[in-house]
């Protein structure tokens, strides 16, 4: 059956191929395990990188396969981070709390250093109890679970609601944002339990590990590379049997679909649930990168630019997503990165800062006036001359 | 020689002491009362003064008042060769003009040098205010009374009471009368010694929603809890509270009791903590090594130990504090000893609760609407888009931005707010409809019947006009003044009121909505629209030009959102994100309310509105939770009707 699969997608093994081979390049020129060359801060931002690529694959699996304009997988993504936040912060500070409390002569009892910790975590927002959310967070196995089940249950509901009473197309894209929206006002309070708009932060120190930054990063960017190949795997695996059938159908009119005797609003929960927990493990390996998760990332804008990588790489094609993800968050930092010479026109200078989300908006536009399937279309001519000639 | 020696000198005496008795006879009535209090008028203090100023006003003249007001804005001289106090007035550098006060006429002009400033200290001034207030009380100028009212009101005396009555029968002007009446039943309520006259006032009140009357009212029912072993008889007690009950935990009765000096301060963990770091020999603390005190038991175990050999206080824990507060009896006072006077007091307060709670409803209702004014002024551009063509334009927002944007512009050229707003309305509408028609034409166009396309699209124009804006603008809020005409607000009581621009805002919504029904009902336009979006096709055959009327509708809806941006800018801040602050809640609005019909916007706006007041008065402090909630709700509502309040039937509904 594997055999078989990869036989009829051999495009599976060539991303493959060019995923190990890339990952191989960074390493060798990585300052933590080779020659150097390439800055700590770069693979950090090459490791991110590659979880917004594997977020793209969910949203292209739900946009570009099943047709479902979804504008909330970018909050999965964020509930992903924060479930492990969680854990990282935690894990952190008690080793913090630990180590001061130490220092006096009499050996702290279970509460203090508990209290210790709640202290630590929350007294930016006033507070110093856990509030209930907290109660697995001293426990990497229990949060890493919370990674896939918070959202899966949050799909789960909001798309049990959703296709129940058949709200498709633009209404569930807008319903999708109204949902986004509601979780990051929620966050930004300060009683939400999650540090309100402080987020968490410090979740670039993996706790009880002595190894320098360099080091860490990279064994983040060799767990990003790999999610990316396994979820690379799972979703062609998804598309090419008959769940992927179905779905496209779903896809091109979902009408017939139903009448075929498909429940379509199982197919539909079923998606948006699995690339729900694929968006949080990208979630989850992207935010111990970045160092700091707050509810600015969840706000809708994020879910927007979500669905402008994926319509920008091509959609309705894996590769696609996962380029257009690369190219465009690549091209995001290096412009609004401030490295991007500005150029002078004499009586106006364009700032590239400045000018990039314009760009950005207006090539937006651009590709889907002039060219829907974006940049992987590029391949579709290119292959084609091949086999013309 | 001799005789006539005496004589002279006899004479002389007589004359000196004739002129000196004229000289005292000399002195103003004023002048002669102050010359008695010398001392103290020319360095008061406030202990000293009191005395001094009931001399001055039960002399009962008629510059009191005057000279009151002079001392007190330190304008009374002293002249150093004889003492005598005088109004100084600066004529020239270091010279001052002196003025008597009895005869009010200039006696000179002195040097700086030859005088003394009087300065009272700010209690003395205070003293000398309220001395003042009896005379302003009944002064002939009105400001003047004005003044002397609020003075009281700011500061209630009981000693004002009195003229404050006295000076009720001689008033002339309507409102002060009123106001003085009810002035008087406030300190009534707070200073009267008749029991009788104060419950009576009360009850007066008891129907009053001002804050002054909760605030004379309040303090006499404040109370504070205390302890003693037997409870005393003669005090005016609102209960009894029974120690670890829900009004009082034993801690706090506790922490009462440590407070009056009879129980011990309770030890706490960290105490003990501490008691036991300074106990440690050879790694051990009375025998228990240091490793076992990460357990709460072995802590108490060895400060036992050591509270035996009485190295260290004794232990205060739970049972200690329960059998010492057993002993002791708690209860509330009231702050107002006449138990009477305090049930009045309950009782009116209850009633006006109640009536707030009845205007809070009111004054929650006020808010609720005009919040659902501003949504819809936001979506009604989106109910014609959206709505009747079908489009989805996330850029909406950005148009009322722009529209926004358009009337700051205007008014940095037109200084006049009223006649800058009167040409930003129009202006904005020109300038959105130009833009939504660009976009129609250049976009839109190319997009109809793909909706998650326009979609997609319209989002990358939002993208870059947001930017745009920020490029052009700045980051930081612009401001949109409103004329001062919108300044200020209608208050019906103290409880409820409602500002102007609120109201205008939601006058603004129903011209719009009056506009909407017109131009779809009544105009060419608007039955060429419905025609078209009904069926395009046959509408062409009918002699219609699809491109034109869509083009004109998108201009029309796009058009509308400037006007309603002008309008949210009077309102809140004019900055580069206001529209997406705007998008969401106004395709809610559409959704909830039902596509394609405007009286669905209208009553999407109600409920969406009405239900963030609602659940922000359930969490007043929080409302980002009140927006979160209301956006769950919505997702719910939809639930059971997803095609909206009002969803069309039939082929209008489409498919």
């Amino acid at each position: 059956m594997n055999r078989s699969f990869i036989a009829r997608n051999p495009s599976v093994l060539v991303f493959l191929g060019c995923l190990a081979l890339f990952t191989l390049c960074v390493t060798v020129f990585s300052e933590g395990a080779g020659v150097g060359g390439i800055s700590t801060s770069f693979i950090k931002t090459l490791g991110k990188t590659l979880c917004l690529c594997l977020v793209a694959i969910a949203m292209d699996l739900i946009w570009g396969y099943c047709g479902i304009l979804s504008l909330g997988h970018f909050a999965f993504f964020g509930i992903g981070g924060y479930m492990i936040g969680m854990w990282l912060m935690y894990a952190r500070t008690e080793l913090i709390v630990e180590a001061s409390l130490a220092q006096n002569d009499i050996p702290p009892t279970a509460q203090e250093v508990i209290d210790g910790i709640g202290t630590q975590i929350f007294g930016v927002v006033g507070s110093s109890d856990f509030p209930v959310i907290w109660i697995f967070a001293d426990s990497l196995v229990m949060q890493l679970m919370l990674v896939l089940i918070v959202p899966a249950v949050l799909a789960g509901v909001f798309g049990w609601l959703a296709f129940r009473s058949r709200v498709t197309g633009v209404y569930l894209s807008i319903l999708t944002q109204a949902m986004t929206l509601a979780l990051a006002l929620y966050l930004f309070q300060n009683d939400s339990g999650l540090r309100g708009n402080n987020g968490l932060s410090g979740l670039q120190n993996l706790p009880g590990v002595e190894a320098p930054q360099s080091l860490v990063s990279l064994w983040f960017f060799w767990g990003s590379a790999f999610a990316l190949g396994v979820g690379y795997i799972l979703a062609s695996m998804i598309i090419a049997g008959k769940f992927g059938s179905v779905i496209r159908g779903i896809r091109d009119n979902e009408a017939r679909v139903r009448f075929l005797g498909y429940s379509v609003e199982s197919f539909k929960l079923m998606l948006f649930v699995v690339t729900a927990m694929i968006a949080a493990i990208a979630g989850a390996l992207y935010y111990p990168q970045a160092g700091i998760i707050n509810p600015a990332e969840i706000a809708p804008i994020a879910s927007i630019y979500l669905a402008v990588w994926v319509a920008i790489g091509g959609r309705g094609r894996l590769y696609g997503a996962v380029l257009g993800a690369a190219f465009v968050s690549l091209l995001s930092t290096w412009f609004t990165g401030g490295q991007v010479p500005s150029v002078n026109l004499g009586i106006y200078t364009i700032d590239w800062v400045d000018w990039w989300q314009i760009i950005l908006g207006l090539s937006f536009v651009f590709v889907t006036l002039f060219a829907p399937k974006g940049i992987g279309g590029l391949f579709d001519i290119l292959t084609k001359k091949g086999r013309s000639s | 020689m001799k005789r006539l020696f005496f004589a002279c000198l006899a004479l002389c005496f007589a004359c000196q002491m004739a002129f000196a008795q004229n000289t005292h006879a000399n002195l103003g009535p004023l002048q002669a009362v102050l010359q008695e209090h010398a001392q103290n008028v020319a360095k008061p203090s406030r202990k000293t003064i009191t005395p001094v100023i009931d001399a001055i006003v039960a002399s009962h003249l008629e510059n009191v008042p005057a000279f009151l007001e002079a001392w007190q804005a330190k304008e009374v001289w002293q002249r150093k060769s004889d003492g005598g106090f005088f109004y100084g007035e600066e004529v020239a550098k270091r010279t001052y003009a002196l003025r008597d006060f009895d005869t009010d006429m200039i006696v000179g002009e002195f040097a700086k040098k030859e005088l003394k400033q009087l300065k009272p200290n700010s209690g003395v001034r205070g003293l000398i205010a309220t001395a003042l207030v009896k005379f302003q009380l009944s002064d002939p100028d009105v400001v003047r009374r004005r003044a002397a009212l609020l003075a009281i009101e700011r500061s209630p005396q009981p000693e004002l009471l009195a003229p404050l009555r006295e000076s009720i029968a001689a008033e002339t002007n309507a409102d002060i009368h009123a106001r003085k009446e009810r002035l008087e039943r406030l300190l009534t309520i707070a200073f009267d010694t008749d029991i009788a006259e104060r419950i009576s006032a009360i009850e007066e009140m008891s129907s009053d929603l001002s804050v002054d009357v909760r605030a004379a009212l309040n303090p006499l029912v404040v109370t504070t809890l205390h302890a003693a072993e037997n409870l005393p008889v003669e005090q005016n007690i609102t209960k009894i509270l029974k120690p670890g009950s829900v009004g009082l935990s034993l801690n706090e009765a506790y922490d009462l009791l440590v407070e009056m000096g009879v129980a011990d301060v309770q030890t706490t963990p960290a105490m003990m903590k501490t008691a036991l770091a300074n106990h440690i020999i050879d790694g051990r603390v009375a025998g228990i090594p240091l490793v076992q005190l990460s357990e709460l038991e072995k802590r108490e175990q060895a400060y036992t130990a050591l509270e035996s050999e009485g190295k260290v206080p004794p232990f205060i824990g739970a049972d200690q504090i329960a059998k010492t507060v057993a002993q002791y009896h708690f209860y509330e006072t009231y702050a107002e000893p006449n138990p009477s006077v305090t049930e009045a007091a309950e009782r009116a307060l209850a009633s006006i609760e109640t009536r707030v709670q009845i205007n809070q409803t009111l004054d929650l209702s006020l808010d609720a609407i005009s919040l659902a004014s501003i949504y819809f002024l936001a979506a009604i551009g989106l109910a014609i888009t959206f709505g009747v063509m079908g489009v989805i334009n996330m850029a909406h927002g950005e148009f009322i931005m722009m529209g926004a944007y358009t009337g700051y512009i205007v008014q940095q050229v037109i200084p006049n707010h009223t006649v800058s707003i009167l040409v930003a309305i129009p202006l904005a509408f020109a300038v959105t409809f130009a833009a939504g028609v660009v976009m129609e034409r250049l976009v839109i166009r190319h997009l109809y019947n793909r909706p998650l396309e326009t979609l997609l699209a319209t989002f990358g124009i939002s993208i870059a006009l947001q930017q745009l804006a920020k490029n052009i603008f700045g980051t930081q809020a612009r401001p949109l003044t409103s004329p001062a005409w919108l300044d200020g607000a209608w208050v019906l009581n103290d409880i409820v009121s409602i500002s102007y621009i609120r109201i205008a805002i939601f006058v603004l919504a129903l011209v719009f909505l009056a506009a909407f029904l017109f131009i779809m009902r009544r105009t060419r336009l608007g039955l060429e629209t419905r025609a078209v979006t009904q069926n395009p096709r046959m509408a062409a055959a009918m002699g219609i030009n699809p491109e034109r009327v869509n083009m004109m509708t998108f201009g029309l809806g796009s058009g509308i959102a400037g006007i309603a941006g002008v309008a949210i800018g009077l309102y809140a801040k004019v900055t580069s994100e206001m529209g997406s602050d705007y998008i969401v809640q106004s395709f809610m609005t559409v959704v909830v309310g039902g596509v394609g019909n405007i009286w669905g916007a209208l009553l999407g706006a109600g409920m969406i509105g009405t239900l963030q007041k609602g659940i922000e008065w359930f969490n007043p402090s929080n409302t980002l939770a009140a927006q979160t909630y209301m956006i769950i709700f919505i997702i719910i509502f939809i639930q059971f009707r997803p095609r909206g309040i009002i969803a069309l039937k039939g082929r209008a509904a489409g498919d």
